[in-house]
């Protein structure tokens, strides 16, 4: 029976591989519809993972969700493709989850060893909700002009021209802002939890 | 901030990945192996006779050996800057120049005479010959730490290892153009010690210098 079980979660895994490569391919050609449906489809994974994971901790799941997205998107130029993607994806949310262990000195979860790849895609939970801290307060802390670079190209939904004009920047230091913007975001995350 | 408000906003804009910034890594090495060159060439300076050492297998059974290492060092860095790549392969391969070397190693000894046993494995320059090759290694090390942070390593303190390991056998390449000794024992013992020293230094400092 068990063996039968264990090749239906491996055929699960091998399903939510397919898909999430396609969707995180197209993403990577400037699809944003597919981009999205990939950080979604990942989100829920990483909630089931983190939930189980961090079983103290209920109230910071959803921080550390949000934590791990960001890192997987400042990260994505990383995915070496001859992988799978989902090996790319659990090495960053292990990573993400023992970087936050360690800095909470609260080591006696990780008994429970972190070296099934297949643990985070082999459930999944879509119930998004509120994290703890508001992420766009922790955006204002950023330097001015990456600030503003990240809210136009990304929340007010400018084109990087058009926020290139207002912020009378080229469109490459634009561009470079948002990446390094969000990269500093993701540092004031893990300075302030 | 409500987490499908952040994929909203992570997925407006463009998605596409920056680029790798390989030429900017490959830049930095190089200066940094160039900058051991420069300190090697400066304090120790390249060896009067190194044309004649060209000419030696010996020589370049040493030189082959750290250029394996380099090789196959730098690869492993690589794929340890890469959140899920295997790693385990190139982790292997680490060992057969070390086992090449070390085979070539036990044959001289065995079949020299008794008597000169020792000059082979301690040669004349023991005592000096790992902390130089460690020396050397300083900016190649930093400038491989330094690439590293431009990626993601999940396995900081491995990562940080393997960007030492790669940094000790560039430096010991270098080390080849000045270093007098030939043979086999000598360099499967004493640059393997240099090696480790930079190896050592970049698994304290992984964990400090490359999270993310």
């Amino acid at each position: 029976m068990q063996r039968i079980d264990k090749a239906g979660i491996r055929s699960d895994v091998d399903q939510t591989e397919l898909r999430l490569r396609t969707l995180f391919i197209q993403g990577a050609t400037g699809d944003e519809a597919a981009y999205r449906q990939f950080l979604q489809t990942t989100a829920a994974h990483l909630r089931a993972f983190l939930r189980r994971r961090l079983g103290s901790w209920p109230d910071e799941v959803e921080d550390l969700v949000q934590e791990s997205l960001l890192a997987i998107h400042n990260q994505r130029h990383t995915y070496d493709t001859d992988a799978p993607l989902t090996a790319w994806v659990y090495a960053i949310a292990k990573y993400k989850l023992i970087d936050w262990l360690r800095r909470h000195a609260r080591r006696e979860t990780l008994n429970d060893p972190l070296d099934d790849e297949n643990e985070i895609f082999s459930t999944a939970d879509s119930d998004a909700r509120e994290a703890q801290r508001d992420l766009r307060k922790v955006l204002d802390l950023l330097p001015e002009q990456q600030r503003a670079a990240i809210i136009h190209t990304k929340v007010d939904g400018w084109s990087v021209r058009e926020t290139a004009a207002a912020l009378n920047m080229s469109e490459s230091s634009v561009k470079v802002a948002v990446h390094r913007g969000l990269k500093v975001l993701t540092a004031k995350l893990q300075n302030e939890s | 901030m409500n987490t499908d408000d952040l994929i909203n906003m992570l997925a407006s804009g463009d998605t596409r990945p920056p680029a790798m910034p390989i030429r900017r890594i490959l830049a930095w090495l190089a200066v940094s192996v160039l900058g051991s060159f420069m300190l090697m060439a400066l304090f120790l300076g390249v060896r009067s006779n190194l044309l004649q050492v060209l000419a030696l297998p010996a020589f370049w059974m040493k030189f082959i050996f750290t250029l394996a290492l380099v090789a196959i060092g730098w690869r492993l860095t690589a794929r340890l800057s890469l959140p899920g790549a295997r790693t385990g392969l190139v982790a292997t391969l680490l060992a057969l120049p070390l086992l090449a070397l070390w085979s070539i190693a036990a044959v001289s000894l065995m079949t020299a005479e008794p008597g000169e046993r020792s000059e082979l494995f301690w040669g004349s320059t023991w005592r000096v010959c790992p902390f130089l090759i460690a020396g050397l290694s300083v900016p190649v090390l930093f400038a491989a730490l330094r690439a590293m942070r431009e990626l993601a390593p999940t396995r900081l303190r491995i990562a940080g290892a393997a960007a030492g390991l790669s940094a000790g056998a560039a430096a010991a390449a270098v080390y080849c153009l000045h270093c007098p000794e030939l043979a086999a024992p000598f360099v499967g013992f004493w640059y393997v010690l240099g090696m480790l020293i930079p190896t050592t230094a970049g698994a304290l400092l992984g964990p400090r210098v490359l999270r993310w």
